[in-house]
């Protein structure tokens, strides 16, 4: 066992629903108790879907497991074939599900489906987790739907740079991008747009938005791009083992890392590299400056950034990326790395020790929380998880990878990746610094009668309730104005709260307080009386519900 | 116990199939606040962890209230000794968080389905950390239990540490909002019944007490188990509906008051007016929901008293009302008022009663919030269910609270434009 307040990943059936999620076609039966059905609700809420994810859950109670569990899993695929005539199947079980060991996949073997291709499920819920739940279904999706078209052993390699030969534009399959995903929406649009300018097709964007027949054209682009390497890392190296595929491996988040990655795309297909993709004498290259990132980070607004130190969690391929950015972009100073991504733990500690770092890898929230109070940062960079530990230690904190809440998935242009990913990152890591800045002076000066202590004023907020008569705001006339500003406002000595009538008013919610309050006492004078009581904010409460 | 026979409703529809409905675990997101000297331990799987995060972790918490042991492979091939992992864990929790005096060990599928004994580990654990923490166990796991059950479950396992008295008290069961809480305590004292005591307490620490003399009033309609428990420890049922709406809240009181042998004038004084003021607040939201056509999927078990509360006060027409579970002795007096011809199903098969829905389009569906968006997307408006456990609905004063809810989603849909 292991004692976890917050987990950074769901089980592995949770990376199928993704798949599943992400995918037109595609239906998936999951043999699971009810009330795992909650799943739905990271898809119709965090991600706001307008359908129902394509899951069908056979939802057993303690009364089935004396029965016939096994015939229940046949009945729902059954059910969920006929009604929903998907283009392929997708069967497994949850982590209870696991221990009852009904075998739903060999089940499903079993079955008339129709003719539909269907993909048995293995994902071990007690050793494995979200991501790798996500790349395995991916990877045995697109394996059991490409072995027809799979190549005799010891054929050539595909050519990536065949385009020329057949006379069209080079062309790229997007890998990896998925629902629950960080941002892969935007980052999608944002790297398709990008490579469209430098006269490259995207062919097949997967599993996002693709249906099983546009899985079938995969291995018909010139290479395959791996966004994101914790989902299709392991469908990458395959079509590269079997189809001879070549993978762009950089992941372009962050000015650097996006000319780094067109770089190797143009080497990788045989494109003549643009003179703005060169390295100038000057050190520069002409198109870093499509994003506005490199001048905001020189312009001297940004000096005090220098040398605030900062603390990077997260997947693999955000927190990489991330600490380039910080150390080189922005001249942070990265005093923490690490990952929950076991999978990529080589390569964050390849990061981290070009910063003199040694990575913490560790899914354990506990652990990360300690690491995090060790290096004393400034800022904090990582994920909703991250954002508990930050407020208890009181650092600044962005997200910057998934594990995500429904903040996260905004409804304006919001990508991490390419040109307009890096101006996206360069506001929402300095947002919250800004407020670091303000916390100084609120540290220095105590006594102000604005800024108080837990007062954010760039975010917007009032001055929290020092007070509650400063809380309650600008008050009708007649009422006692304790900031002593104005010196206009007449003490209204004919209206009085009974402390019955207080005790009531103080367990209105705070940010409707105020505005009881004043109906209140319209209320009261409006009805000539004079003392406040419970009573009377009820009748009030009563008469301007209408 | 004896029940008022209720008038004939048509014939309960009791589907199985999928169930789109949360486990007993969830209870969690609201009993912490409830208890915040408590905390929540699920013994399961990351499914568990994943489940409880994903309902409250857009809050961020300084300190959590809530974990879960989560089972490796080494505790499922037995190579590692559950009881030794346990005590394990609850140390490095307690060292964590020393100040938490009641430590709940919930019990999920997982670990029901392998048979850990989590009552004897909590017993054990009882006697190793006597004196700072009590430990105690209850399941919420989705096999056994459906969303509110797992509050049932909790007020359960405390029950055998509140002290016995046969002094006369009213003890409401159910979590209730503070506010209302304090109103609710309020009034019975106005009538004349001093001795008000609340299950769950706000403090775990301080549990009523219990005996012969104890009047018990339900505040909630899922309480089936703790209501046999507290009778068991010779508490006296008090037959009533629930407090949802003018009616229902005014005959609840009522009963109280008649159970605690106050006069009747005495409680007409105090509610009539009550009444008739909930009245004036209510009609402008009876004037959105009156004529409209409703339907109700399961999800809390409140949604008999919901229903009983739109039809009669607010005019609604009943398409159909589900609810997860059907306790008829506790329901009776719900049911008696439900208006002639009711449908009401049990239990769910998510996809034809989707198709009910649809067919019927009914003006607004109650559901959760797996299905809400979707809905929505189909042009049927919603009214997310799990909202009404976190907001403060019970009571004549809130009466109007309560309506404002169902007539919020249709006003919004007449107030939005974008052309």
């Amino acid at each position: 066992m292991e004692l976890t307040l917050w987990t950074y990943e769901g089980p592995p059936h949770v990376g199928a629903m993704r798949i599943a999620d992400s995918m037109e076609g595609v239906h998936y039966v999951l043999h699971a108790p009810q009330g795992d059905t909650y799943a739905d609700l990271l898809f119709t809420m965090i991600e706001r879907q307008q359908r129902r994810p394509p899951v069908t859950y056979t939802t057993f109670q303690a009364r089935d497991l004396g029965g016939d569990t096994a015939e229940l899993v046949k009945r729902s695929i059954a059910d969920a074939v006929e009604r929903f005539r998907p283009e392929a199947l997708l069967v497994g079980e949850s982590c209870t599900a696991e221990l009852i060991q009904d075998q739903p996949g060999a089940l499903a073997a079993g079955m008339d489906l129709g003719g539909i291709p269907m993909v048995n499920l293995e994902l071990p819920a007690y050793s494995k987790k979200e991501n790798w739940g996500a790349a395995e279904t991916l990877y045995q999706l697109v394996r059991n739907l490409l072995k027809q078209q799979l190549p005799a052993p010891g054929s050539p390699k595909a050519d990536p740079s065949r385009w020329r030969s057949e006379e069209r534009r080079p062309r790229v399959n997007l890998l990896g991008p998925s629902r629950l995903g960080f941002r892969c929406r935007d980052d999608v649009q944002e790297i398709t747009r990008l490579l469209a300018g430098y006269g490259i097709d995207v062919w097949v964007v997967a599993p996002l938005g693709a249906r099983p027949g546009d899985l079938l054209r995969i291995p018909s682009a010139d290479a395959n791009v791996c966004l994101y390497p914790e989902v299709a890392g392991a469908a990458c190296s395959w079509l590269e083992r079997s189809f001879g595929m070549a993978t762009i491996k950089t992941v372009p988040i962050g000015v650097g890392a996006t000319v780094t990655f067109l770089r190797e795309l143009h080497q990788t297909l045989g494109l003549e590299l643009p003179a703005e993709l060169m390295t100038a004498d000057d050190g520069h290259c002409v198109a870093e400056t499509r994003s506005q990132l490199p001048w905001y980070s020189r312009s001297v607004d940004s000096t005090y950034l220098t040398g605030k130190r900062v603390f990077i969690f997260g997947d693999g391929s955000h927190a990489i990326a991330a600490a380039r950015i910080a150390s080189q972009e922005l001249g942070f100073q990265v005093v923490g790395l690490g990952t929950y991504s076991r999978e990529m733990a080589r390569e964050v500690r390849a990061a981290a020790a070009e910063l003199n770092l040694e990575a913490l890898i560790s899914d354990d929230y506990l652990a990360v929380e300690a690491a995090m109070a060790d290096a004393a940062p400034e800022l904090v960079l990582g994920t909703q998880m991250e954002r508990h530990s930050a407020k208890r230690l009181g650092v600044p904190c962005a997200v910057i990878s998934a594990p995500l809440h429904v903040q996260d998935v905004p409804a304006r242009y919001s990508p991490v990746m390419g040109f307009e990913g890096a101006n996206v990152l360069f506001d929402s890591w300095v947002h919250p610094l800004m407020m670091g800045l303000e916390e100084h002076l609120i540290g220095m000066f105590r006594h102000d009668f604005e800024f108080v202590d837990g007062h954010r004023s760039h975010l917007g907020e009032g001055a929290p309730l020092g007070s509650e008569r400063i809380a309650d705001g600008p008050k009708g006339p007649g009422d006692q104005n304790t900031m002593g500003t104005s010196g206009e406002s007449r003490p209204d000595v004919a209206l009085q709260w009974s402390p019955d009538g207080e005790a009531e008013l103080a367990k209105i919610p705070f940010f409707v307080r105020p505005k009881v309050r004043r109906n209140t006492e319209t209320y009261a004078r409006e009805h000539g009386l004079q003392t406040i009581t419970d009573e009377v904010l009820y009748e009030a409460k009563a008469h301007f519900s209408r | 116990m004896t029940s008022t026979l209720p008038q004939p409703l048509p014939e309960v529809i009791k589907e199985s199939g999928q169930r789109e409905v949360f486990c007993g675990l969830t209870s969690i997101v609201w009993l912490h606040r409830r208890m915040p000297d408590a905390f929540f331990l699920v013994v399961g799987s990351r499914t568990c962890a994943h489940l409880i995060q994903s309902a409250a972790g857009v809050m961020i918490f300084a300190e959590p209230r809530f974990g879960t042991a989560i089972l490796g492979e080494r505790d499922l091939a037995g190579l590692a000794d559950a009881n030794e992992e346990l005590d394990r864990i609850v140390a490095q929790l307690l060292t964590r968080r020393p100040e938490i005096r009641t430590l709940f060990l919930v019990g999920s599928c997982p670990s029901e389905v392998i048979k850990l004994d989590l009552a004897k580990a909590a017993e054990r654990l009882n006697v190793q950390h006597q004196g700072r923490v009590t430990v105690l166990n209850y399941s919420g796991s989705g096999i056994e239990t459906t969303f509110t059950q797992g509050e049932d479950g909790a007020l359960q396992a405390l029950i055998p540490l509140m002290p016995s008295s046969d002094q006369p008290q009213l003890l409401i069961a159910g979590t209730l909002a503070d506010a209302v809480e304090d109103r609710l305590v309020n009034l019975l004292t106005r009538l004349g019944i001093d001795n008000v005591a609340t299950l769950p307490p706000r403090r775990s620490t301080q549990l009523p007490a219990v005996g012969t003399g104890t009047r018990l009033l339900l505040a909630q309609p899922y309480l089936s188990g703790t209501a046999r428990a507290l009778i068991d420890r010779g508490a006296e049922l008090i037959h009533a509906p629930y407090p949802l709406g003018l009616q229902g809240s005014r005959a609840w009181m009522a009963a109280a008051g008649a159970a605690c042998g106050i006069a009747p004038t005495a409680v007409n004084d105090l509610l009539d007016p009550l009444v008739e003021r909930g009245q004036r607040a209510l009609a402008p939201h009876r004037e959105t929901l009156a004529g409209k056509r409703l339907f109700l999927l399961p999800d809390s078990q409140l949604e008999i008293p919901l229903a009983r509360f739109l039809s009669q006060e607010c005019g609604m027409h009943l398409v159909e009302v589900g609810t997860p579970y059907l306790d008829r002795q506790l329901m009776a007096a719900e049911l008696a008022l439900l208006p002639p011809g009711t449908q009401l199903s049990e239990g769910q098969h998510v996809e034809k009663q989707l198709q009910r829905v649809i067919a019927q389009r009914p003006d607004l569906v109650v559901c959760g919030l797996g299905l809400a968006n979707p809905l929505e997307a189909q042009g049927i408006a919603t009214k997310w269910s799990i909202e009404l456990v976190f907001s403060p609905i019970h009571g004549i004063d809130q009466a109007a609270d309560l309506a404002e809810l169902f007539a919020r989603p249709l006003r919004r849909r007449g107030a939005l434009t974008f052309t």
